[in-house]
């Protein structure tokens, strides 16, 4: 019995090495050398190994660095937020209104949008929200606007949409399909309305779906450089662009490092929290 | 007609078999091109600057691109030694590449100096060391006010004081790049030809100018950004930048210009550099020749991605022959009231160069301080 199992481990483990060493050379090996690069030290344009705290320290100790964090972090909240609102009405639409055939076509489509490159469904949006762009044309046919859509906020939460809204239908969806629709109509049946059905009933059962595609949204705003470059037109600069700053000019690449720490730490907390909250059990 | 298209599948398949026989020959002659790494500004590889010296020379560019000075430094730095055949570099940044060992000493005598427009580009700061040469201008172009001719009238675009005009707020774009800005703002401050050279106190005057601007601010772009800010009519003005980049858009019909200020306007300059350890080094100083002669200057100041002024005499005249409306629309023409030598030698014109008594390092923190404000 116990030679079996180890016949079995091994093949398990077989299988799972190219994982491993995927996620060790591409993910684990660039992080230390990361955060190895954080101490660093830059010279006349180039780094030397070094171990020192100042990259931190300075990085760190800037108000700029914090009210651009915290505006990232508010930005990627609201995506959330808003992606979540908008998606669920459409999730539960596909999951319990349509046939199956019409969901695997609604699916399908869904998917359509990332057949082409995000930075040009970007630029496609600067034609619809610029002063002369389409949507402020259809407003003067009414005789009101132009408004300004492009370099705002607005504009970078309709770039962070653009990316995370398709997404998370689909993974709303799935997670919304999979509920015994005995329960649901169980609900009905002793009483329950629709509102309180969707909230004691659907929601708690898809809770891990809807939290696991509220995990992905956050996680694809919160690090997204071109929505609040392109559309946000840098101002103020998100933690990714703060990024791109500090790496391009002087070849700090060092204090760049330690942005994308910061980035890296805050979205793994968010992450596990979420994912720990989704995966609780009641009690 | 009909005959020419009756053909038979014996000529089809002679065909198909002629075509996979030369193969071979079209691929060999590919790969005897000579191939030339490029560090340059965006555009400076492309077809319509180095088309006809590919063509003519069996040589094949490869381009690496960048924005900006930093931003050059900081790829070559990261690159082994030897990455890149020829360096196109703005001028301010050439003593860097030359004090870390970055770029080979070129013979003066290679070049048309006796051809120069101007004296001063005969020994451009920074390109000499020790009575050596170590980088030769190729290029110019000036800095000033971009703005759009709807919503700001030239009468007021003659002061940089137009970016604080209270009809365009949310509409006054950057191009993203300290240098050029706060370089602006140094003018703009009374600082002229000192605009680098501030003290501590004058550093102070051009931070609180610079921070006064931002409730105008709608963006900081990059190279495409500044162009689509302006051409859609989201940026009523640009600081930063000048022709080089309304230069294009006026080409295209856009209402937009470029002037230089009273208080002064900022050069831009590009300058050819041999990469160090290039195993290339005779047909790269062919190919700078190349962009010295009259078609390579005239090909040079009409580039499609951004235009310049020629340097050279017979680059002027090459101009004016092949496509005048270009030169008199940029001035390069002797008499010319904005004929760009006359506004150097007016004095209205400094050359862009690095801070004297700060940082880049200091400019760039307060770059991304005012980014953030």
């Amino acid at each position: 019995m116990s030679e079996h199992r180890s016949d079995n481990s091994a093949y398990a483990l077989a299988w799972r090495l190219p994982m491993i060493l995927w996620q060790g050379l591409f993910f684990i090996g660039p992080l230390i050398f990361m955060i190895a690069m954080s101490f660093f030290l830059v010279k006349n344009y180039r780094m030397e190994p070094a171990l020192q705290v100042g990259n931190w320290t300075k990085t760190l100790s800037r108000g700029f660095f914090w009210d651009s964090y915290f505006l990232t972090l508010w930005l990627a909240g609201l995506a959330v937020i808003i992606t979540t609102c908008v998606a669920f009405p459409a999730s539960c639409f596909l999951a319990f209104r349509v046939s199956d055939l019409a969901r695997r076509w609604a699916i399908f489509f869904l998917i359509i949008p990332f057949f082409t490159s995000y930075l040009v469904r970007i630029f496609a949006w600067q034609v619809i929200l610029a002063q002369q762009g389409v949507i402020n044309a259809g407003f003067s046919l009414f005789g009101i606007g132009p408004y300004t859509m492009l370099n705002t906020k607005f504009g970078t939460m309709i770039g962070y949409l653009t990316l995370c809204l398709p997404l998370a239908v689909i993974l709303q969806t799935f997670s919304l399909a999979n509920i015994d629709k005995r329960l649901v109509e169980a609900a009905h049946n002793l009483g329950c309305g629709r509102l309180r059905t969707i909230f004691t009933v659907v929601v708690p059962l898809a809770k891990t779906g809807l939290i696991v595609a509220a995990v992905f949204c956050f996680i694809l705003s919160f690090g997204d450089f071109v929505a609040p470059y392109y559309l946000g037109g840098s101002k103020p600069p998100t933690l990714s662009i703060m990024i791109i700053d500090t790496s391009k000019s002087g070849q700090q690449w060092p204090r760049a490092a330690v942005v994308a720490i910061m980035m890296i730490v805050t979205m793994l907390v968010v992450a596990l929290t979420a994912i720990g909250y989704a995966y609780r059990k009641r009690r | 007609m009909k005959k020419l298209l009756n053909v038979s599948r014996r000529d089809a398949l002679k065909a198909g078999a002629a075509a996979v026989l030369a193969m071979p020959f079209v691929s060999r002659a590919w790969a005897q091109a000579v191939e030339i790494n490029m560090l340059a500004w965006y555009g400076h590889g492309e077809p319509d600057m180095v088309g006809a010296f590919e063509a003519a020379n069996n040589v094949k560019f490869k381009p690496k691109y960048y924005a900006g000075g930093d931003n050059m430094l900081a790829l070559i730095a990261q690159s082994p030694p030897g990455t890149y055949d020829i360096i196109l570099s703005d001028a301010e940044f050439v003593q860097q590449l030359n004090v870390a060992g970055l770029i080979e000493e070129m013979n003066a005598a290679d070049y048309p100096f006796d051809d120069m427009i101007y004296d001063d580009f005969k020994q451009f700061p920074g390109h000499w060391k020790d009575g050596k040469l170590y980088s030769m201008m190729v290029r110019c172009g000036h800095l000033g006010v971009s703005y759009n001719t709807t919503a700001i009238s030239e009468e007021e675009a003659k002061s940089y004081k137009c970016y604080w005009k209270p009809e365009i707020k949310g509409k006054v774009g950057h191009f993203d790049w300290h240098l050029p800005s706060l370089g602006q703002m140094s003018l703009l401050n009374g600082n002229g030809a000192k605009l680098w050279d501030v003290d501590e106190a004058g550093w102070g005057k051009i931070k609180e100018t610079t921070m006064s601007l931002r409730p105008q601010v709608g963006g900081y772009f990059d190279y495409g950004g500044t162009f689509n800010g302006l051409k859609n009519g989201e940026m009523m003005a640009m600081a930063g930048i000048g022709d080089w980049i309304t230069g294009v858009l006026e080409k295209d019909g856009a209402p937009v210009k470029s002037v230089v200020p009273v208080e002064g306007g900022i050069q831009w300059t590009e300058s050819y550099s041999i990469g160090k350890g290039t195993a290339k080094a005779d047909i790269v100083k062919k190919f700078i020749q190349y962009m010295l002669s009259p078609e390579g200057q005239a090909v040079s100041a009409q580039m499609a991605a951004y235009p310049g002024f020629a340097i050279t005499n017979g680059g002027r005249k090459a101009l004016n022959e092949t496509n005048p409306k270009e030169a008199q629309r940029t001035g390069q023409m002797d008499g010319a009231p904005n004929d760009p030598v006359t506004l150097i030698k007016e004095g209205r014109i400094h050359y862009r160069d690095i801070p004297k008594q700060q940082t880049l390092e200091d400019w760039n923190d307060f770059w991304q301080e005012y980014k953030n404000a």
